[in-house]
């Protein structure tokens, strides 16, 4: 009698789903594989499309930073100040949106054969991650461009990309599984991804929220339960080394609160999962 | 110990339907709406939301044997898709449990995930990794899915540019070289031309030969008989016929289709479509429009549908269609005034549509016909096997010959020369 037994019963558990996964990571690595073929395979835009929405969001940004008169680290350019921060904002606004409509613009799939479902938005995160690998070049031509060295510190970005990561997917998990049930969801995905680039420290530097004097306590716990507080914060530090120190308290607070989104977005969509192909 | 590979015990799937509303998704916006309605006004809210529960699958029991060849034979709306998405594990039951022992494959589509804009190489790695290949079984097989595919020159071709007949045919050669303990196969044959089908079916076969478990839903009779050993019979989400030899299967559907033909069309309650129209008698008729019960190959005959409207209500642009199937389940020719006449402009809330055919086209034999009305092109009334009769040889060239009935065939007019 072969190994493979499967029993098929309503509600119970799948005590194998981990172990399901690890066996379907063939089908991660061809799904990751195809959407990366589809966005690159007109070349051109692919890469272009990779490069000129980050480009033109740092000039922005940067332009209203120095509009603003807010404050950078002395001896950092504007500009590598900024883009170190829009790259992983990027990397998340773009994981975030698309992880969240994975499971719909998959639906043929769902509906048609069976496999962990936490594949559709796990492979999409991967393309992001390439996007962001592409879009990396532009930080590195600008730091060349000001001849700017980062320090050691530059070794545990690595750390700082998979918090974001995390983030993204706790994130995109949670509203995938919702917005499989309540479609109307996708108008607030793009909410979301704008309302959170004015709350996140991009065109300024965390240390004026938490250094201010103006600003009560009570908001800046409030502004440090964003997340991407603690990713870019960390993105900075890692480039910039103490020029942008950490605020710790407030940097625990962020990854807490990524770890916790991952934990109920990874509990929800599998809580939510048997359904999918009902509902969809 | 039995041998059973395939342990279905008591599997029920319920659906709730809501009449309420009918948006093709859920709104969360609605939901709110809704639940707020109930705090105001409890009692008008749940008038509103009637929700009916629907039972797809009820109580279905049947072991599978190693080696089995199964058909799962049924109308439209049996439950056999639904049967074999809990089996794949796409839906879960609502009750019941079942035990699979192996490695299960499910081709319930064509080509699922195929990307119109990724070479046919490209595809078939994708595809076989969704039907559940490893990449190094892919690669093996490679060679071997092209060259059934008759592909070779497209490789490298986005399949977008394929013709409708090359793009099923990759996708079932990359389906056909799936190496599963056990093969679950839906209605995927009904495409292609017939020479690929018979290749598939071929294919299908030698799978089977090789030990392997075969599940098979189709609605050909012919080649459920021609692939299978056993068949369940499903009906309104119950086996109706419980596993056991191909051809008392077939019989016994066959006899239950006939059954339910006699009920009246007015009472039949399995139909499909909006129901604003209805389909409420049936008579075939001779040239003095007297009822008619014999039918001749070659004669002269009318197909008189009887209809109502619901609501009295003056429909416009309507369109009646009947298509005729022999008893082994094969589509020969479809009548609708939609190709030959045009769509009615507009119909009395009640009356009949006549269909004249001057000269009967089909050899002696058992048939069927599903028959449909729609109006603007959306569905009306839909009833599968609404009418079976039975047609004797005769005469259709007039020179007193007459094709045998073995000749399964529509005959057409048709003149000869020497020169």
């Amino acid at each position: 009698m072969s190994k493979h037994r499967i029993i098929i019963e309503p509600g119970t558990e799948n005590s194998n789903y981990w172990k399901d996964l690890w066996n379907y990571r063939g089908l991660f690595y061809f799904l990751a594989w195809r959407d990366i073929l589809v966005r690159y395979k007109q070349t051109v835009i692919g890469i272009a499309w990779a490069l000129i929405r980050p480009l033109l969001t740092i000039f922005v940004m940067a332009f209203i930073g120095w509009l603003f008169e807010s404050r950078v680290p002395d001896n950092v350019p504007r500009l590598v100040f900024v883009a170190a921060a829009t790259l992983p904002w990027q990397f998340f606004s773009s994981s975030f949106s698309e992880t969240s409509n994975s499971l719909i613009a998959n639906s043929n799939l769902l509906t048609k054969v069976y496999f962990p479902r936490l594949i559709v938005p796990a492979s999409t995160v991967i393309v992001c991650l390439i996007d962001f690998f592409v879009s990396v070049v532009i930080l590195i031509g600008i730091m060349i461009y000001y001849q700017y060295v980062p320090g050691v510190e530059v070794i545990m970005l690595p750390l700082f990309l998979l918090l974001a990561l995390v983030t993204a997917l706790g994130t995109g998990l949670y509203i995938a599984a919702l917005n499989v049930k309540y479609r109307d969801f996708r108008y607030i995905i793009p909410f979301i991804v704008q309302f959170g680039l004015y709350v996140s420290p991009i065109a300024f530097s965390s240390n004026d929220i938490y250094s201010s004097e103006k600003i009560p306590q009570v908001i800046k716990y409030i502004y440090s339960m964003n997340p991407m507080v603690g990713v870019i914060d960390g993105f900075r530090w890692c480039i910039f080394g103490g020029a942008s120190p950490i605020n710790t308290s407030g940097f625990i607070i962020s990854v807490a609160i990524s770890i916790l989104f991952l934990i109920i977005g990874i509990w929800y969509f599998r809580r939510m999962e048997k359904s999918f192909a009902d509902v969809i | 110990m039995s041998n059973s590979i395939i342990k279905v015990e008591n599997i029920s799937k319920s659906y709730i339907l809501k009449h309420q509303n009918n948006q093709s998704y859920t709104a969360l916006r609605d939901v709110i709406a809704n639940n707020a309605k109930k705090i105001f006004n409890p009692k008008k809210a749940q008038n509103n939301n009637s929700k009916e529960e629907f039972w797809a699958l009820k109580d279905v029991s049947f072991e599978i044997n190693q080696g089995d060849r199964v058909g799962i034979i049924g109308r439209n709306g049996a439950g056999k898709s639904t049967l074999l998405k809990v089996l794949s594990r796409i839906v879960t039951p609502t009750k019941g449990r079942i035990t699979i022992d192996g490695r299960i494959a499910s081709l319930l589509e064509v080509g699922t995930g195929f990307h119109p804009e990724l070479s046919g190489r490209e595809n078939i790695f994708l595809n076989g990794s969704i039907l559940g290949m490893a990449k190094s079984e892919i690669r093996k097989k490679f060679d071997e899915i092209v060259d059934f595919a008759e592909v070779e020159q497209f490789l490298d071709t986005p399949v977008k540019r394929y013709s409708s007949g090359m793009y099923v045919r990759l996708a079932f050669a990359v389906a056909a070289h799936l190496e599963p303990e056990i093969l679950i196969v839906d209605e995927v044959l009904a495409v292609g031309d017939s020479e690929f089908q018979k290749k598939c079916l071929g294919k299908m076969k030698d799978v089977a030969g090789q030990g392997r478990t075969v599940l098979f839903v189709s609605h050909n009779m012919a080649a459920i008989q021609n692939l299978c050993d056993k068949a369940i019979v499903m009906k309104k989400g119950q086996v109706d016929f419980p596993i056991g030899d191909v051809n008392n299967a077939v019989r016994h559907y066959m006899r239950s289709v006939q059954e339910s033909s006699k009920v009246d069309l007015k009472e039949r309650k399995d139909r499909q479509g909006d129901g604003n129209i209805k389909f409420v008698d049936f008579e075939f008729l001779n040239e003095n429009d007297e009822s008619q019960v014999e039918l001749i190959t070659g004669q002269y005959v009318k197909m008189k549908f009887d209809y109502e409207c619901v609501n009295d209500k003056v429909l416009s642009n309507i369109t009646v269609a009947a298509a005729i199937y022999g008893d082994d389940g094969i589509l020969y020719t479809v009548v609708g005034n939609e190709f030959s006449s045009g769509p009615f402009s507009s119909v009395k809330s009640k009356g009949t549509f006549i269909c004249e055919l001057k000269k009967l086209p089909i050899v002696a034999g058992k048939y069927i016909m599903n028959i449909v009305i729609s109006q603007n092109g959306i569905m009306e009334d839909w009833v599968q096997e609404a009418i079976t009769f039975d047609v004797e040889d005769g005469d259709y060239y007039g020179t007193g010959k007459i094709i045998p009935s073995s000749h399964k065939s529509i005959l057409i007019e048709n003149s000869w020369f020497n020169k």
